[in-house]
């Protein structure tokens, strides 16, 4: 991957500055015009969200079964990933519906599954920041749950009666919207990739310090 | 003779059969219908200033995620080096 980490940054930057442009030149939706635009990025986040979501969940489910560092480290920095990619879409999102629904903010399936699941993770890094020792299995369980949240974030809007847009919405997508559509997505993944990887060196340097630091101790 | 009845039979029954069928729609009825121009009508709401917002914070909070990564990155990579000199030279 650290081979890689520079052609892939470059390949993302490249399609960060793009993306505007396909945006911009993408057709407006017919009932929601300008303020549809926010989708492209929004639901991008999502799916980065979900993907920092499992990779939180398996490093988790992995750490607590072998014991792995690097298991831990993958939680870690999945967790940290989750919540601040969650943060852009509990934000974006409400700017999108203050528009589209005449609200900011409605107490249905899956905008509060959406929250909870952010919350689960940001309890993940609060027990780790501030659980002391043996917090890490304690943390690993609960990023289990927040894994295990995914599945329902996704299909609530299937199976409950919501304002939020159906799964649905992105495989019937028009033409002019599906390109710059999963462009965007292929960027933020390539984005959630890079910072995963560089998130994961951090706690690895992290790591080697404090065993560093008990070898101090030991002399 | 038979021909002739045959082609009226069809043209009689293909007229209301026709006529039965639904209107054209999208594929999808929850699915995103793309127009030419925005929708301006009773617009109270800015919308280019809930975009620009979404996506400026989009950005801000990307770089500076990234920034925090890399500022503590390089706050444990000094760390480790004192730590380092440290324990090489016998804890003094």
């Amino acid at each position: 991957m650290r081979k890689l980490f520079v052609p892939v940054a470059v390949v993302a930057a490249a399609m960060f500055l793009y993306a505007p442009f396909m945006i911009l030149a993408a057709p407006y939706e017919s009932t929601m015009g300008l303020v549809q635009k926010i989708f492209y990025f929004h639901a991008s986040c999502g799916m980065a969200m979900f993907a920092a979501a499992f990779a939180s969940g398996i490093g988790s489910a992995m750490f607590l079964f072998s014991k792995r560092p690097a298991a831990d480290r993958l939680a870690v920095a999945g967790a940290e990933l989750t919540s601040v990619i969650g943060l852009i879409v509990l934000v974006t999102g409400p700017l999108w519906a203050r528009k589209a629904w005449g609200v900011w903010w409605q107490w249905d399936a899956r905008l509060t599954s959406t929250l909870v699941m952010w919350m689960i993770f940001n309890a993940y890094l609060l027990l780790r920041r501030y659980g002391g020792p043996g917090s890490d299995r304690l943390a690993a369980a609960v990023a289990l749950f927040g894994m295990a949240n995914v599945p329902f974030v996704y299909w609530s809007v299937n199976v409950w009666r919501t304002l939020h847009p159906k799964t649905s919405v992105i495989p019937s997508l028009q033409p002019g919207m599906r390109g710059p559509f999963w462009f965007c997505v292929v960027a933020f993944l390539l984005l959630f990739s890079l910072l995963l990887s560089l998130r994961m060196e951090l706690e690895r340097r992290r790591q080697q310090l404090d065993e560093l630091y008990l070898a101090a101790e030991g002399d | 003779m038979k021909v002739r009845t045959l082609v009226l039979a069809v043209l009689l029954f293909a007229g209301p059969a026709y006529a039965q069928q639904p209107p054209a729609r999208p594929a999808n009825p929850d699915g995103f219908v793309p127009v030419d121009t925005p929708i301006n009508a009773q617009d109270t709401i800015p919308a280019p200033r809930l975009v620009g917002i979404a996506y400026g914070f989009i950005w801000v909070v990307l770089f500076g995620y990234v920034w925090s990564v890399r500022t503590r990155l390089a706050s444990v990579e000094r760390e480790l080096q004192t730590v380092s000199k440290r324990v090489g030279s016998g804890g003094h």
